[in-house]
């Protein structure tokens, strides 16, 4: 009746992730929501680990050390270092108040679980239960972009996207083929620096980082 | 039939829970005076307070009603009922089929309506203050309270608070995440509904800043210390909840004599580490803006419903 | 092994790395231009040897070409050298004018190569998880190209390209990733379990609920990418907002590939669902963004926007003809994905100099090109005239199969389409009209224009109009009975 003891211990991980979701999604400060994304990055770490563990899919362990590498240390970093040289510290603005949006995620997530529910019977992993959670990991950041106003939130929010698909891929399928995971986190690199470059336009044209700014181009 | 040894238990409970209630105030102060490195007043404070407004004469507003003379014993019924429901030392409690765990919450909503309505019976301009302020609380505050009796009562399929407390005592080692968030939402709920920090300052002599002081500031003499007792009496049986909820172990099954004697220091100590908690966490905090109040409860909600959903999911 | 192959990619990527190097020099272009022809000879090699010797399977199992996408590859090259072509003299004239610095022509040199390249890399690659990276990395690579010019409107396309279709695509990771799952328990995990052509020979023991919900995902990714409505938004401005070339190769190519992703993926959903699930989401989306797509484009007062919105019409178009299937279907879609890519492209040509010589891109400000420069002018007035399908051209015909076979497969969507493709008409041929001839607000050009490919492109789309060669009916054939 009850589970085996990895897959309550993957459990807790999952509902720890979804936390740390809702967590991003109304937090007001920058440099708390990129500690967030760490955490995050953290949580999915050590739930590959377990399930590399339980499972013996060894090249889950390599996978776990590229999400370590990439989502704890290296892009935490960036990101860190982009708001120094952009000198933005400000609290986050969101285009509609906090309990809303709240209510709004709690909306979305029972929609992934009702989404997910049909695919999880059918999978073969330890951890399918889990998949709605993902699902939900990936629609609650995907609010957390269309809330923000600010461009470096809704960049950490589409990054926390690509986490909660990290976590679908190990939940639902033991994780991606390896050369698939370099291949992601190669483009995820890459949109990274883009997006820096990117920032520095952007501001040196406007004078400020507000997306209202980029909202000129309508249907006339 | 009602049996004995649950009747002598029940009654126990409550003249412990009346009598022993302000302790647990008294040593919440004391930690948090220990923490700001002050010497406190003493952990029976509180009874020497109840003593002083005892013995003075209770004045009353000329237009006040009788609504306002009844309030405070009304609300130290409720308490009572309250202290006499939730499991404490025992499960065998002839009163628990007379409430369930959503029952409870109408008894709090109860006493809420009560000290809202009197303190708006006068007509000075704090007192409704204060009532709007605490509905305001109350009506975010309740519907998380009740999200995490339901994911306490989806695990252990009743909502009597007796058998959640039997079942989730002898249930095997299980990680629930569910009960996890429901205990932080219930943290943070028992917060705001106490009147502590970082919801409201208890002891804030500044009137705008008030929410449940505020509407109590119309009496005195042996109203006031009926209202004090039950405040305190709240916080206790708060407390109790959690406890039964989330460390159930150490509570006597059933009338059993020596499971109630045992059950006592055990409750004695989790209360006291309860205590510290609540000062600690009091201590780290600061008093949030009226505004951001809704968004604190919201949290909490959110976590709630969180845990529910999650139980759902994960764990059935 | 198999080095046209090996050539085909490998030639984009050198040349990508060369010009990041040396893309600032005056002779860049130069080089630019004899990448892409070395891309195309070594496609056009390539494309012999499949029409030779069959389908190929290599490197591991990790690259397939069959006919379907040697057909693409040797469109996308041959687009890509005439683009490059036309890019010289086009970006000189932007110098000149001083609208780009030298910097800018490196990061737009290395960046176009490297585009090729990843989209080569899709439609080579026989891995669906490889074919997704490809398709992210294409859009990174033309990110920063669509804010080239760095004014407010194109960093704004630009923002919105990369946000729009960066989480688009994420939905198509999503989708892969329940295709994998369904795909594991039958073909074991590891990499096989990803490659096109394992999961198409066992598609009939997929789980069917698994693949639909992961179709549905992997038709808004992609989808998003081909510009189907209501994933489109990003599309008009970021052709109108970035430089002509860029535009050229996004609507004439990158729309195609992202089709060819989505096709990849229909047959295997059709192959496990056994119903006709997948084919009508794409006649829906693709109806969809044929009708809301012409309405749009009646009301638009930039060249570039409009044109942008008769890519997402003619997309739409494709992706209804290949929900429809059955061999006419099929065979016309693949024909219309030809001439649109090689017209819709010379008419970007003819309207980027167009722009260049008005010195804007409103409609109502260009007037009279005829007078100043024919070559411009005729170019833009047949480009218009062979998109809206008139004949002779080439895409009468595709449109003409295309809608007989609506008429007898799906007769409630013919309507709408005839309706569609009227008001578009209507609208696309009175603005070109005072555009091309009348009196004139346009000057000349310090360099002289390039047009050989406007006329290239469209001579093609002619000849294919009249007379399709019988070997290439045959290769459209073989690939329609591919997409089923």
């Amino acid at each position: 009746m009850h589970l085996p003891l990895t897959s309550q211990i993957i459990n807790l991980f999952a509902a720890m992730l979804l936390l740390l979701s809702f967590a991003m999604l109304t937090q007001r400060r920058i440099l708390s929501l990129i500690n967030l994304f760490a955490l995050q990055g953290l949580t999915l770490t050590l739930s590959t680990l377990v399930v590399a563990w339980s499972s013996g899919q060894h090249h889950l362990y390599y996978s776990a050390a590229l999400t370590f590498a990439l989502k704890v240390l290296i892009l935490p970093w960036v990101l860190h270092r982009l708001i120094r040289k952009l000198n933005v510290k400000w609290d986050v603005e969101t285009l509609i108040n906090i309990p809303t949006t709240m209510l709004v995620g709690i909306v979305l997530v029972i929609l992934a679980f009702n989404v997910a529910l049909p695919i999880a019977q059918v999978a073969g992993t330890i951890t399918k239960s889990t998949l709605g959670i993902a699902l939900a990991c990936v629609l609650l950041a995907f609010l957390t972009m269309i809330t923000r106003s600010k461009a470096v939130p809704q960049v950490i929010g589409f990054l926390a996207m690509e986490n909660g698909l990290f976590f679908a891929a190990t939940s639902a399928t033991y994780g991606m083929p390896m050369v698939v995971e370099f291949g992601i986190a190669l483009d995820v690199m890459v949109g990274m620096v883009i997006l820096g470059v990117f920032f520095f336009q952007i501001r040196e044209r406007f004078e400020s980082l507000d997306i209202r700014h980029l909202e000129k181009l309508k249907e006339e | 039939m009602i049996s004995w040894p649950g009747l002598i238990a029940q009654l126990t409970e409550l003249v412990l829970a009346v009598l022993l209630a302000p302790i647990l105030l008294g040593w919440v102060n004391q930690c948090r005076a220990w923490l700001q490195n002050k010497s406190g007043p003493g952990i029976l404070q509180p009874y020497r307070t109840l003593r002083k407004l005892f013995a003075k004469e209770a004045v009353l507003a000329h237009n006040a009603s009788p609504l306002f003379r009844a309030t405070p014993y009304v609300l130290f019924a409720c308490m009572c009922l309250a202290a006499a429901i939730v499991p404490t030392l025992g499960t065998d409690l002839p009163f628990s089929p007379a409430a369930d765990a959503i029952a409870l919450v109408g008894i709090f909503a109860l006493a809420r309506v009560f000290i809202s309505l009197a303190a708006m019976d006068i007509g000075t301009a704090f007192g409704s203050l204060g009532a709007r302020r605490e509905m305001m609380v109350g009506f975010l505050a309740e519907p998380a309270l009740l999200m995490v009796l339901f994911t306490a009562s989806l695990i252990s399929h009743s909502t009597s608070l007796a058998t959640i407390v039997e079942r989730l005592a002898h249930m095997d080692f299980v990680i629930y995440p569910s009960l996890a968030f429901a205990g932080v939402a219930f943290t943070m709920v028992s917060l705001a509904e106490n009147a502590r920090i970082p919801v409201d300052n208890p002891s804030t002599h500044l009137e705008l800043t008030m929410i449940h002081e505020a509407m109590v500031l119309e009496y005195s003499g042996r109203h006031l210390a009926l209202i004090e007792w039950s405040a305190a009496l709240k916080l206790f049986v708060y407390s109790c909840i959690g406890i039964a909820l989330f460390f159930p172990f150490g509570i006597a099954e059933g009338g059993d004599a020596l499971g109630l004697l045992l059950a006592l220091p055990a409750l004695a100590a989790k209360l006291a580490v309860g205590g510290l908690a609540l000062a600690v966490i009091e201590m780290l905090s600061a008093k949030m803006r009226i505004f951001r109040a809704p968004e604190f409860l919201g949290t909490a909600f959110l976590l709630a419903v969180l845990a529910m959903l999650i139980h759902f999911l994960l764990e059935s | 092994m198999n080095w046209q192959l090996y050539l085909v990619l490998g030639t984009p990527l050198l040349g990508g790395i060369l010009l990041a190097l040396w893309g600032h020099r005056t002779w860049a272009a130069g080089l630019n231009i004899a990448m892409s022809i070395a891309t195309f000879i070594a496609a056009a090699a390539l494309t012999a040897h499949i029409i030779s010797e069959g389908p190929l399977i290599t490197a591991n199992e990790q690259f397939f070409v069959d006919s379907l996408n040697v057909f693409l590859v040797a469109l996308t090259a041959f687009v890509s050298m005439t683009t490059s072509l036309f890019s010289r003299p086009y970006m000189r004239i932007e110098h000149a004018h001083g609208k780009l610095s030298d910097n800018r022509l490196r990061l737009f040199h290395s960046m176009y190569q490297l585009f090729v390249f990843t989209m080569l890399l899709v439609l080579l690659t026989n891995n669906l998880g490889i074919l997704w990276v490809a398709l992210e990395a294409a859009t990174l690579t033309t990110v920063l190209l669509v804010s080239l010019y760095r004014t407010p409107a194109s960093l704004e396309a630009a923002w919105k390209y990369f946000i729009l279709c960066g989480v688009g695509i994420a939905q198509a990771l999503f989708g892969t990733i329940l295709l994998y799952s369904a795909s594991e328990r039958v073909l074991g995990s590891g990499g096989g379990a990803l490659l096109w052509t394992r999961l198409e020979a066992v598609a009939g023991s997929l789980e069917p609920t698994v693949m639909s919900l992961a179709f549905v995902f992997l038709l808004v990714g992609y989808g998003t990418k081909v510009g189907l409505v209501p994933l489109h938004n990003w599309l008009p401005d970021a052709h109108a907002e970035g430089p002509t070339p860029v535009s050229a190769v996004l609507s004439g190519l990158l729309l195609n590939v992202a089709l060819y992703a989505l096709l990849r993926c229909k047959v295997l959903v059709d192959g496990a669902l056994r119903a006709p699930f997948a084919s009508h989401l794409m006649m829906g989306f693709g109806l969809l963004s044929v009708v809301v797509a012409a309405f749009f484009l009646s009301r638009q007062k930039d060249i570039k926007r409009m044109f942008a919105y008769s890519s997402v019409e003619h997309m739409g178009l494709i992706t209804f003809a290949f929900g429809m299937g059955g061999p006419i279907a099929n065979f016309a879609g693949l024909l219309h994905m030809t001439v649109h890519s090689l017209t819709k492209s010379a008419i970007f040509f003819a309207v980027g100099h167009a722009a260049q010589k008005a010195g804007t891109q409103i409609m109502d400000d260009i007037r009279g090109l005829m007078k100043v420069s024919p070559t411009v002018g005729w170019g833009l007035m047949l480009g218009s005239v062979a998109i809206l399908g008139l004949p002779p051209f080439g895409v009468f015909a595709s449109e003409f199969l295309i809608l007989t076979s609506a008429m007898r497969q799906q007769p409630w969507a013919t309507p709408f389409l005839l309706i569609a493709l009227g008001v578009a008409f209507a609208a696309v041929f009175s603005k070109v009209q005072p555009m091309v001839f009348g009196e004139t607000t346009a000057k000349s050009l310090p360099h002289p224009p390039a047009l050989i490919p406007v006329f290239a492109h469209l001579a093609i789309v002619l000849a294919l109009g009249f007379y399709i060669p019988p070997y290439l009916v045959d290769w459209y054939r073989e690939a329609a009975k591919l997409i089923g």
